[in-house]
């Protein structure tokens, strides 16, 4: 635990919502080139958040504002672990409960659209969770350890020891990131059959809170994504991860949505058949 | 010494006081103060043996013969108060008259054998034993506090059910009496005096209403029981007649390691798979639900089925490195995975309660056959955290259902708006129950650890941890959806605001509290109560000595977290931000605020919406069956691969 | 500045129109004109919309909706009628079951006019809403140092 890694936790804290806000930024540009428009500013999340703090709240119970700060106190915890080189499987815990405060908020206001979305965000959760913890079980068993600082510091082999797991990963990316096709809980465009899913009867700071700890997110994504790649070195690690991060993207705007069941059957397959046999023949691979 | 023979005697006269009170009023002070009288003193032993080293004892060998005696009759009675009780079998019930002639036959033939081995410590203590002491004198007296309410509510609601209360405290003290019994006896065949007195106990506190389903009930949990209870019986056989190890001893039989000691370490362990209700013994469990809410939180929380992980975790050094400790290991998983998946199911409260028992109890058992440091101190820890949020979670739905007349999820809805005070403590307990920063999880970490670091055979930690994985997406899927219901904003506010009657109250905010205290405090009760005890197994050269600790800032972190939780809402409720109010978004076709819509043709409709029970897609009835079918032969594989 | 002009989202509402002029707004997004650029967003959600957009005449039927979503979307907010209907009820002001325009129910800032209002049209009038918007933030800025929210 030296300076630059409490530096690079607590540049996590001020400069990762940043880092978030230009990566939904350059995903909604990405999207617009791809339907041949030319799309918004690249700042316009940012614009949009603090578009939402000059709005006022309107609430259904005044304890939604309560559970959605505990999904952004939660997900800066999360995050704070990773860049502080700290415990892989301590913050996918703590992504866990920041999902499972979001579902609160959402639930708590009881209206039909966020009861729908919440459930189907907890429904995604269970497809992605066992996938999830994988991961860290992975990176434990090539670098002997759970703590983020020993796996960056681990053997560039790993990428190669561990592609199930990356496979894997990536396809639970997808849902994380609620990308078709599996945007089920809450989708980019309101004008749909589900409203807005999730975030249906958040709005003004409440939105907002809601997006900045997207933005965590987007950048806690991006580490895990990095850390794969990391032995390698900051100049090949980090492009790589950034096409891994926006072929989501691609993702996204070729695939049409999924139902919650097929969701979580594709995704327990993948996690079985990726994840699961990678980590069975690790110990043959090294 | 004297600390044990308190515990033990005290229980079982305060039991016979209770019994005798002469009227409700003297009845009710005499529960309350013989359980808080428990209760004070396993925390004062708690105290005077914290942190300090197994400490066994000896008797003079006068009052060891008179004791053996003593068990020895006592042994004979229990089995004609069973066979007593068998008057009211069904044909079909044919075989637990003959398990309970089987055993006794066993355990005398055993008694009575020319050559039996001496017995030097008929009793010890060590942390672990302190550790579940205070589960057993602490929760189960909340427990018995608890019930002293809700059975005069029980018995107001129910008029058919016969008012037996006195001989309903009565067989709570003589369970927390014999369960401070198991823990603490090093005699095995006095442990296993204790181990049937509680069968005896559950089988006659889950019949209590004396309907036919809760006598059938009853007589299936009695039936799996003598099931362990003549497979323990078996061990005991083994070790007096058996080739080999030649000990009544406990600790002797630990010590022998898993080259001598396998075999009746095996037999046990079916046992305490039978009392813990693991697959394929796991339906008693099940139909304990239809026993008063105190029975089953006392059988889910801090007795029986903690009575069965107790010894498994205590016999886990035999298991360490072996075939049998990892398909004893896959037992726990496979119960572990159905029964969390099946949770997903249910509506009833208390059916999910008694699944989540289920699965958890089979992740200790997980822990328990790997038997390294690490695993050990993850069993042992999940088995406080389950206690206490389980016993608060049996109670609190208890409370609810005596206050809002249902137990059915779906009508929790809207609890925190309705009952703050009840909705605050059950959200603890669930949090407890599955969420960082609580035990639960902690304990998760370090068996995901311990699994990985496993060396049975090739893939084997992997095996366990996958199915670890597995098994806790639903878990987390089945809690935030209740916890969910708990949160939402009533689209109505339906009318009632009875209080929470005092003696319950009392035993839910201790709960709370010490639910909260647990896992504030985990360090201080790693370095108490688990520590001590798996580095004395190490030093005996039982385990591997590793040090299973976790690292100083996952601990600075988790308190961060913990102290997150407790904060923000406190800062919440000191300075609440005053946003105006609005229905809940309906399309726009509100008629009443979030209450109802204006549907097709103007017709007012009511919004309704449940939550996901997923019986499409998890089938409980064949889940259930795949899973005992899987763990069946898990145990026959396991029995049989040990005895050839 | 206010973010409001960089980030304006909108919430449609068809209130029994001939669907015309809906299908005119919709094209306001496709990518010939693009309205994203300039960080606009159909919402279909009144608690996250600053815009509310509304076309058609009111009748019974869709009197209460255009009051609950308006009443469920957030200040500062304006409100655009597009459409000759919208304005007035158009050529069904005079038939028995049209109360008339939008203004009839909730109060409407800007009044689009066309049948079918043109894309071009529309987007000129989100502009005009957009200043308008400007100036209610202002206004609700101070409000709220009078009376902290």
């Amino acid at each position: 635990m030296n300076t630059p890694t409490w530096l690079l936790a607590f540049g996590f804290i001020l400069l990762g919502p940043l880092v978030g806000a230009l990566l939904a930024g350059l995903d909604r540009r990405l999207t617009a080139r791809m339907q041949s428009r030319q799309g918004p500013p690249l700042l316009q999340p940012i614009y949009d958040v603090l578009k939402l703090f000059e709005k006022d709240t309107l609430v259904v119970t005044g304890l939604q504002t309560l559970y959605l700060w505990g999904f952004l106190f939660f997900m800066v915890v999360s995050g704070f672990i990773i860049f502080l080189g700290g415990d892989l499987l301590l913050s996918v815990f703590a992504l866990t409960v920041s999902g499972i405060f979001l579902c609160l908020a959402a639930y708590s206001t009881n209206s039909p659209y966020s009861n729908v979305g919440s459930s189907r965000e907890l429904m995604l959760m269970m497809a992605y969770e066992p996938m999830l913890i994988l991961v860290p079980l992975g990176f434990y068993l090539v670098a002997d350890s759970f703590r983020v600082s020993d796996i960056v510091a681990g053997s560039p082999w790993q990428v190669l020891q561990l592609s199930g797991i990356l496979i894997g990963f990536l396809f639970v990316l997808t849902i994380k990131l609620r990308k078709s096709p599996f945007d089920l809980s809450s989708s980019h465009h309101g004008h749909q059959e589900l409203v807005k899913g999730i975030t249906t009867d958040f709005s003004g700071s409440d939105l907002a809170l809601v997006e900045i700890a997207h933005w965590y997110e987007n950048t806690i994504l991006l580490a895990w994504l990095y850390l794969f790649f990391a032995p390698l070195g900051l100049a090949v690690a980090l492009p790589l991860a950034f096409v891994l991060f926006f072929a989501e993207v691609l993702v996204d705007n070729t695939h049409a949505r999924l139902k919650w069941s097929s969701t979580l059957k594709a995704s327990w397959l993948v996690t079985i058949v990726f994840g699961v046999t990678n980590l069975m023949l690790l110990p043959l691979m090294t | 010494m004297y600390s044990i023979s308190f515990l033990i005697g005290f229980s079982l006269l305060a039991g016979f006081a209770v019994a005798a009170s002469p009227d409700v009023e003297t009845r009710s002070r005499r529960v309350r103060l013989s359980a808080s009288v428990i209760a004070l003193a396993s925390v004062l032993l708690a105290l005077f043996h914290l942190a300090s080293g197994p400490e066994f004892f000896a008797l003079s060998p006068g009052v060891l013969h008179v004791l053996d005696w003593m068990f020895t009759i006592g042994g004979v009675g229990l089995a004609l108060v069973l066979l007593y009780f068998c008057r009211r079998i069904v044909a079909r019930e044919w075989y637990i008259p003959v398990l309970v002639v089987l055993q006794t036959g066993l355990m005398l033939s055993a008694e009575f054998a020319e050559v039996t081995p001496e017995v030097a410590h008929p009793f010890y203590i060590d942390s672990f034993t302190v550790l579940m002491t205070l589960i057993v004198g602490v929760v189960g007296g909340l427990i018995c506090i608890h019930a002293i309410r809700y059975m005069q509510d029980y018995h107001a609601h129910e008029k058919t059910v016969p008012n037996r209360q006195a001989a309903f405290y009565f067989m709570l003290f003589l369970f927390l009496a014999s369960m401070f019994g198991i823990v603490f006896s090093n005699h095995l065949l006095w442990l296993f005096f204790f181990w049937e007195v509680t069968t005896l106990c559950s089988f006659w506190l889950i019949a209590y209403s004396g309907t036919d389903e809760a006598v059938r009930n009853g007589f299936r949990a009695l039936g799996l029981n003598l099931i362990g209870g003549v497979s323990f019986a078996a061990a005991i056989a083994w070790l007096t007649f058996g080739p080999g190890l030649h000990t009544w001893e406990l600790d002797q039989l630990i010590a022998a390691g898993s080259a001598m000691a396998l075999i009746p370490a095996v037999l046990i362990a079916v046992a305490g798979l039978a009392k813990s209700a693991q697959l394929p013994f796991s339906s008693w469990l099940l139909g304990a639900m239809v026993a008063p809410t105190p029975v089953s939180a006392l059988l889910h929380s801090s007795t029986m089925v903690k009575a069965g992980v107790f010894l498994l975790v205590k016999l886990s050094p035999v298991f360490y490195d072996t075939y049998a400790g990892l398909l004893l290991s896959l037992i726990g998983g496979v119960t572990f995975l159905v029964t969390s998946l099946v949770a997903v199911n249910q509506r009833n409260a208390k059916l999910v309660l008694a699944y989540s028992t289920i699965a958890n109890l089979g992740l200790i058992v997980m822990c328990a056959g790997v038997g390294t440091a690490g695993a050990m101190w993850a069993a042992i820890l999940l088995i406080l955290f389950h206690a206490v949020a389980k016993a608060l979670m049996f109670l609190a739905v208890g409370t609810t259902e005596h206050l809002i007349g249902s137990r059915d999820i779906e009508d929790m809805e809207g609890l925190v708006y309705r009952r703050p005070a009840m909705a605050a403590m059950m959200l603890v307990g669930i949090l407890g129950m599955f969420l960082a920063p609580f035990g639960m999880l902690l304990s998760k970490y370090t068996s995901f650890q311990a699994f990985l670091s496993m060396d049975v055979m090739l893939g084997d930690g992997l095996m366990l941890a996958t199915i670890l994985a597995f098994g806790s997406a639903p878990t987390l899927f089945f809690w935030s959806k209740w916890m969910g219901k708990l949160v939402a904003m009533p689209r109505r506010l339906p009318p009632g605001t009875d209080p929470i009657p005092r003696d319950e109250a009392i035993a839910l905010v201790s709960l709370t509290l010490i639910t909260y205290v647990a896992c504030a405090l985990f360090p201080l009760a790693d370095k108490v109560f688990v520590i001590p005890y798996t580095d004395y197994l190490g030093a005996l050269g039982l385990i591997p000595v590793v040090a299973a600790s976790i690292p100083w800032d996952n601990i600075a972190i988790m308190s961060l977290m913990l102290a997150g939780l407790f904060l923000m809402p406190l800062a919440f409720w000191l300075r609440p931000p005053r946003h105006a109010e609005v229905s809940g978004y309906l399309s726009g076709a509100n008629v009443s605020g979030s209450a109802s819509y204006r549907g097709a043709m103007g017709v007012e409709r009511v919004v309704e919406s449940r939550g996901y029970y997923l019986s499409g897609f998890i089938r409980e009835d064949i889940m259930m069956r795949y899973g005992m079918l899987g763990a069946g032969v898990l145990i026959v594989v396991m029995v049989g691969g040990v005895a050839l | 500045m206010s973010f409001l002009k960089k980030s304006p989202w909108v919430l449609h509402y068809a209130a029994t129109s001939c669907n015309g002029c809906d299908i005119e707004l919709l094209a306001c997004l496709t990518p010939t004109y693009d309205v994203e650029r300039f960080g606009i967003v159909n919402t279909g959600n009144p608690k996250h919309a600053d815009i509310f957009l509304v076309t058609g005449s009111v009748n019974e039927e869709s009197r209460k909706v255009v009051e609950n979503l308006y009443a469920q979307m957030p200040d500062p907010k304006v409100v655009v009628a597009i459409g000759a209907c919208a304005l007035s009820g158009g050529i069904f002001r005079d038939a028995y079951n049209v109360y008339g325009g939008i203004d009839k129910v909730i109060p409407v800032d800007v009044y689009v006019p066309g049948c079918a209002a043109r894309p071009e049209s529309i987007i000129d009038g989100i502009v005009k809403a957009l200043d308008i918007l400007e100036e209610r933030a202002k206004e609700r800025k101070r409000q709220r140092k009078v009376v902290p929210a």
